[in-house]
C-alpha cells in the first residue's frame, strides 16, 4: 500500500553456498509438495539445502493463541537445529515473521536468548531471499497466462516482503500479474481465529477469494501456506473446480519447466 | 482516601522508566514548509477556499470599502461589531451608511441578550490574531471587546487577517508568539465555516456554527493581489 | 446501581451473536465498506511524504509515552495550573463517581437541560442514562451523535458514530422524530433540520458537556477537535461547562499538542486540520461577555490504572482516539461497531475494554481479530495493538489462581481445562522430534479418517486433510535415492 516505506537490503547480503529449510508444520503436513518444489529451486540455483528432520514448528499457533510457554517449549526443539551460520531459509511469512521477530521475545530473560536473537537474525522468507539474495530471474517457459499474488499479511507487515513476490512474477516474461480488489486485506486465516471467529473468518475468506476470482487471473499464488489453505478451502467448499492458488515456490518451479 | 488520591497512588505504584524527550522543535524545522512570503499566503488561501472560505484580498487603505461591498452582496440585515476598537471603528465607518444594514455592538454581557444573538444577528465582523499557512488557518484570541461567540453564532462570519501576522506552521505560531507563557480564557484556530460529514459522509457547510467566512486578507504594500492569484 | 448494569446491555459474551447478525445485513455491510475506503483512502492522501509519516508517528509515540511516564504529576501540575485559572477539577475513579459529580454539578443549579459536545468518556460513565433518570435531559449535539441518540442507539464509531446509516434512515428518523419535519434526502437539508434545532437547545440549555482532546498540565488549557462547531457552542453558550476526560488525556506541555493534533486529524478522516481547535483555559473573566462563568474538569479512571500498573499494557493508554485502527480493521469493516457491545469498537476497544469491563466480561475481543497487523500499521501514536491482543490472550488464558504481579480484572476468563489440554497435547508432539515424527507418519496413514467437521474450520471450508507424506518423508526418501 505504501511502497516507499519499505526498505529491501537488495545488496550486502552474500550468496551463500549452503542454506537450512525450514518446513513449517502446515506445509509438512497439508502441502509438503509445495516445500519439496521450493527445495527443489534453491537446489537448482546451486545451493545445498539442508533439512533438519528434528524441525516441527515456529511456535505460533500457541503463542497467538495465549499459550506463550507451550510455544516456547516447540520453539526451543528448533533452536539447536541450525548450527551453523548458514541463512534459515522460510517458505511462510507468518512463519518467519514468528521466528525473526517473537522469537527473541519469546526467550527474552531465558537461557536461550542470545541463540534466539542469533538465529532470527538469519531467518529469511523464501521470495525474499530468492530476490534480493540470489536474485533469481526465472525463465519462464510456460504459456501466456494471468496471476493474481495474496501476500500474507505477516510478510506484508512483519517481513515487509509483499513486494518480492509481486517482483519475481514480474520477472516471468509470460506471466501477467493482476491486482486484485483490496488485495493488502487479511484474507482471514489468523490462526486460531479461523477457529474461533468462523462467522467472521468466512466473511473475510469469502470477499477475499470473490476479490481473487473477479480479478482475471487464471489462478493466484501466495507464498503462505496458512493463506493458501484457507482460501483454497474456501474455494473448495463452495465447489469452485477451475479457479484455485498455489504456492508461488511450486509456480515458479512450474514456470521454469523444472517441475517434475 | 479520596478518588484522587487512590488514582494518584496507583499510578505512582507502577513502575516506570525514563522517558525519551522528544525533540518537537527539529521536527518541525525539518519537515516544515520553507516559503517565500507569496507562496506561503498563495498556500494559506489555497488551503482556506478548499473548505469553502472566501478569501478578499485588500490593503490597508481600501479593506473597509471591500468589507462593505461584501456586506451589501450578501443577505446580511444585522452586524456585529466592536467599535471601540480602532479597526471596528472604521467599519463602523464604512458600513453605517447601507440603510438595509443594522449594527449591534456587543455592550451588555451575553445572558442579556442571548435570543437575540441567536435569531437576529446575521454577521459579526472581528480581527484575527494571526494566520497559519500550512493548514489555511485564521487564529482568533477573543477578548472582551470582541466576545467568543462573535466568531460563532451568527451565521455569517467576517474575519479581518492582516496577512503580515500568516506563520508557515502551528508550530511557529506558538513558539515565535510564546503561547506557553500564557494563554487567554479561549484561542482557537479556525479553518473554514463550520461543516460535518456525518450524514452518509457528505460534506455540508453551516452544521452549528458559521455557514460563511469571509476572510478579508489585509496585504503590506508591496504586495499586489495579482501576485497572489493565478493569471488565468 | 442499574446505571452500572447498563453498561452491558449489549455485553460482548454476546458478541459472537452480534457479529453473526451484524455479517448477515447487507446494508450495513455495504455502508461500511464504503464508508472504511473512503476513510482509508483519505488518511493515505493526508501522508503523502512517507518519511515524513514516519518521523511524525514516532514523535507523537515519544510524546505520549514522555506524557505517561510522568503521569502521576502531570496530572497533579494539570489540576494546580487549571485551578490557578478557575476551573474546578474532579476526580472519580468509577464511572458512577463521575456521573455522581457531573449530576451535583448540574442539580446545584437546578439544571435540567445539558447540550453535549461529543465525548467518548461520557458514553463509557453511560451519563446521559444517568441523568435523565434524574430529571436532566442530556442533549447530543454532535450531528451523528444526535442522530444516534435520537435513534435510541449508540455510536458505532467513535469519529463517526452514525457511519452505519444511511440517509434514508436518517430522512425517515427526522421526519418521525422532529415536529413538522418532512421526509428529505438531501443532506443539506437534513443537516439545516437539525441544526435549526440543536441551536434553539444551545440557547435554553443550563449546561454544556464536552469530552476533551488534550489537556495541557503546562498551561491548564483543555484542547477540544472539531468541524461542526458544537463543541463551541456547548463550551462558550451554557453558563457552566463541564468537561469529562479520562485521566491519560493529559500532555506535558502546549507544544505536544502540534503534532498529536496534526497526527489525529490525518489518521482520522484525512484532513490537514479540522475546522476548529478550540483550546480553553479559564471560565469568563471579569469583564468578558460571554463564555460559561463555571467551568469543571473531571478526570475518570475506569480502569485505565489498570492498564497502566504493566508497562506493556501502559501503551493501550497512548491512543490519541482518531479511529484509524478501526478504519483499517478487516473484523471492524464487516461487523460494525454495535458488535463489539463496548464504547470503543475496534482494535482499540479490543485492548482497552478488557480494563474497563473486565476480561470476564470482554473474553471474546482479544480473539476478535486475525493479527493482521493493519491496526498497528496506522497507528499514529505505533501502539503495538496485535502484541497487546497477544497479551490478553494470554491473561484470559492464564488459570484465575495463578498468581502474577500485575493480575488483570477477569484473569482466566476465557480458561478451559479443554483448550489447555488440547495446547498440552500439541505441546507434547510438536515439542519432541520423535513424538512430532509418530504424529506425521501416524496423521498421513491416518488421512482416510479425518473428520468431516473440524470446529469452525469446517464451516467454511473443507475438511483439512493430512498429504500422503508429509514433507519430512519427502525428503528423507529423495535424500535416500540420492545416496
Amino acid at each position: 500500500m505504501q511502497p516507499n516505506h519499505v526498505a529491501i537490503p537488495a545488496s550486502g547480503r552474500a550468496r551463500p553456498t549452503d542454506v537450512y529449510f525450514f518446513g513449517t508444520c502446515l506445509l509438512d503436513l497439508f502441502l509438503p509438495e509445495a516445500g519439496m518444489d521450493a527445495i527443489t529451486l534453491l537446489e537448482n540455483l546451486d545451493l545445498c539445502v539442508h533439512f533438519p528432520q528434528a524441525q516441527s514448528c515456529c511456535g505460533q499457533p500457541a503463542y497467538t493463541s495465549g499459550h506463550p510457554n507451550e510455544a516456547r517449549v516447540v520453539a526451543r526443539a528448533q533452536l539447536a537445529l541450525f548450527p551453523n551460520d548458514w541463512p534459515i531459509v522460510v517458505p511462510s511469512g507468518s512463519c518467519g515473521g514468528m521466528m525473526k521477530h517473537h522469537w527473541p521475545r519469546l526467550f527474552a530473560g531465558e537461557p536461550e536468548q542470545a541463540l534466539a536473537e542469533a538465529l532470527a537474525a538469519r531467518v529469511v522468507e523464501l521470495s525474499d531471499f530468492l530476490l534480493n539474495v540470489l536474485d533469481f530471474h526465472p525463465q519462464d517457459r510456460g504459456l501466456p497466462t494471468r496471476v493474481a499474488v495474496h501476500t500474507s499479511c505477516g510478510a506484508r507487515r512483519e517481513m515487509n516482503v509483499h513486494v518480492t513476490s509481486w517482483a519475481l512474477v514480474d520477472r516471468l516474461a509470460n506471466v501477467e500479474r493482476v491486482v486484485h480488489d483490496h488485495e493488502s486485506e487479511c484474507c482471514g486465516f489468523g490462526g486460531t481465529f479461523s477457529v474461533k471467529h468462523p462467522d467472521i473468518a468466512g466473511a473475510m475468506v469469502a470477499d477475499k477469494a470473490a476479490s481473487l476470482q473477479h480479478s482475471g487471473a487464471l489462478e493466484f499464488v501466495t507464498a503462505d501456506a496458512g493463506c493458501l489453505l484457507n482460501i483454497n478451502g474456501k474455494l473448495a467448499k463452495d465447489g469452485e473446480r477451475v479457479f484455485a492458488g498455489k504456492h508461488l515456490a511450486t509456480f515458479l518451479l512450474e514456470r521454469t519447466g523444472d517441475k517434475a | 482516601m479520596s478518588a484522587r488520591d487512590n488514582i494518584l497512588a496507583k499510578l505512582r505504584a507502577a513502575p516506570r522508566s525514563a522517558p525519551v524527550e522528544p525533540d518537537i522543535a527539529a521536527h518541525f524545522e525539518h519537515f516544515g514548509p520553507r516559503w517565500n512570503e507569496v507562496e506561503a499566503l498563495r498556500h494559506w488561501a489555497a488551503m482556506m477556499r478548499s473548505v469553502k472560505t472566501d478569501i478578499v484580498w485588500c490593503h490597508a487603505a481600501d479593506w473597509p470599502q471591500r468589507l462593505a461591498e461584501q456586506v451589501k452582496a450578501r443577505p446580511v440585515r444585522s452586524l456585529l461589531l466592536a467599535p471601540q476598537t480602532a479597526h471596528g471603528a472604521l467599519a463602523h465607518a464604512a458600513l453605517e451608511h447601507n440603510p438595509l444594514l443594522t449594527l449591534k455592538s456587543f455592550d451588555r454581557v451575553v445572558d442579556e441578550w442571548k435570543d437575540e444573538l441567536f435569531n437576529d444577528t446575521d454577521a459579526a465582523f472581528t480581527a484575527v490574531r494571526c494566520g497559519i499557512a500550512a493548514t489555511g488557518t485564521l487564529v482568533l484570541w477573543p477578548d472582551a471587546d470582541e466576545p467568543r461567540t462573535m466568531s460563532l453564532v451568527p451565521p455569517t462570519h467576517f474575519a479581518l487577517f492582516d496577512t503580515r501576522t500568516l506563520h508557515a506552521d502551528f508550530h511557529t505560531a506558538m513558539t515565535r508568539e510564546a503561547w506557553p507563557n500564557g494563554m487567554p480564557t479561549n484561542a482557537l484556530l479556525v479553518s473554514g465555516p463550520s461543516k460535518t460529514a456525518d450524514i452518509q459522509l457528505t460534506l455540508a457547510y453551516g452544521a452549528h456554527g458559521p455557514r460563511d467566512l469571509v476572510v478579508l486578507a489585509v496585504l503590506p504594500h508591496h504586495l499586489t493581489v495579482a501576485q497572489l492569484e493565478d493569471a488565468a | 446501581m442499574s446505571e452500572q448494569q447498563t453498561i452491558t446491555l449489549y455485553p460482548s459474551r454476546q458478541f459472537k451473536d452480534n457479529a453473526r447478525a451484524a455479517l448477515q445485513d447487507g446494508e450495513l455491510r455495504t455502508s461500511l465498506r464504503t464508508a472504511m475506503d473512503y476513510l482509508m483512502a483519505k488518511r493515505l492522501s493526508a501522508f503523502p511524504d512517507g518519511d515524513e509519516l514516519a518521523t511524525l508517528r514516532t514523535l507523537g509515540e515519544t510524546i505520549r509515552q514522555r506524557c505517561l511516564a510522568k503521569l502521576p504529576e502531570l496530572l497533579e501540575k494539570l489540576e494546580a495550573q487549571l485551578t490557578v485559572n478557575g476551573v474546578q477539577v474532579h476526580w472519580a475513579e468509577t464511572t458512577e463517581q463521575a456521573n455522581e459529580i457531573i449530576h451535583d454539578l448540574i442539580a446545584r443549579r437546578g439544571g435540567t437541560l445539558a447540550v453535549k459536545g461529543k465525548s467518548m468518556v461520557s458514553e463509557e460513565t453511560e451519563l446521559n442514562h444517568y441523568l435523565e433518570a434524574r430529571g436532566v435531559t442530556a442533549v447530543e449535539s454532535d450531528m451523528g451523535e444526535y442522530i444516534v441518540q435520537l435513534a435510541g442507539e449508540k455510536p458505532t464509531h467513535i469519529i463517526m458514530p452514525a457511519i452505519h446509516k444511511t440517509k434514508a434512515h436518517i430522512a425517515q428518523l427526522f421526519h418521525d422524530k422532529l415536529p413538522d419535519t418532512p421526509y428529505t434526502e438531501d443532506v443539506d437539508s437534513l443537516i439545516r433540520i437539525g441544526r435549526n434545532a440543536l441551536r434553539d437547545l444551545y440557547l435554553k440549555a443550563d449546561v454544556g458537556l464536552s469530552g476533551v482532546n488534550f489537556a495541557v498540565a503546562e498551561t491548564g488549557t483543555l484542547c477540544l477537535v472539531e468541524n461542526e462547531g458544537n463543541g463551541r457552542m456547548c463550551t462558550t453558550v451554557p453558563d457552566m461547562h463541564i468537561a469529562i476526560t479520562g485521566i491519560e488525556k493529559v500532555v506535558e506541555k502546549l507544544t505536544d499538542v502540534v503534532p498529536l493534533y496534526s497526527l489525529l486529524t490525518r489518521s482520522a478522516i484525512g484532513q490537514p486540520i479540522t475546522t476548529y481547535f478550540n483550546m480553553i483555559s479559564s471560565p469568563r473573566k471579569t469583564g468578558e461577555k460571554d463564555g460559561p462563568r463555571e467551568v469543571h474538569l473531571v478526570l475518570l479512571d475506569n480502569g485505565r490504572s489498570q492498564a497502566y500498573a504493566d508497562e506493556q499494557l501502559r501503551k493501550t493508554l497512548q491512543c490519541i482516539r482518531c479511529g484509524a485502527c478501526m478504519n483499517h480493521c478487516p473484523v471492524y469493516t464487516r461487523i460494525g461497531g454495535h458488535a463489539y457491545g463496548t464504547t470503543y469498537p475496534g482494535p482499540i476497544g479490543e485492548i482497552i475494554s478488557p480494563h474497563m469491563l473486565g476480561l470476564e466480561n470482554t473474553k471474546d475481543l482479544p480473539t476478535a481479530s486475525s493479527l493482521c497487523g493493519a491496526c498497528g500499521e496506522v497507528c499514529p501514536v505505533k501502539i503495538p495493538i496485535p502484541e497487546m491482543l497477544m497479551r490478553l490472550r494470554e491473561e484470559e488464558q492464564r488459570p484465575a489462581g495463578e498468581v502474577v504481579a500485575h493480575p488483570l480484572r477477569g484473569q482466566g476468563a476465557a480458561h478451559t481445562g479443554k483448550e489447555a489440554l488440547a495446547w498440552r497435547t500439541w505441546r507434547g508432539l510438536f515439542g519432541q522430534p520423535g513424538a512430532y515424527k509418530l504424529f506425521g507418519w501416524a496423521a498421513t496413514r491416518l488421512r482416510g479418517l479425518t473428520p468431516p467437521g473440524q470446529l469452525g474450520w469446517t464451516q467454511n471450508h473443507v475438511p483439512l486433510k493430512p498429504a500422503a507424506k508429509t514433507l519430512h518423508q519427502l525428503v528423507r526418501e529423495r535424500d535416500a535415492a540420492r545416496r
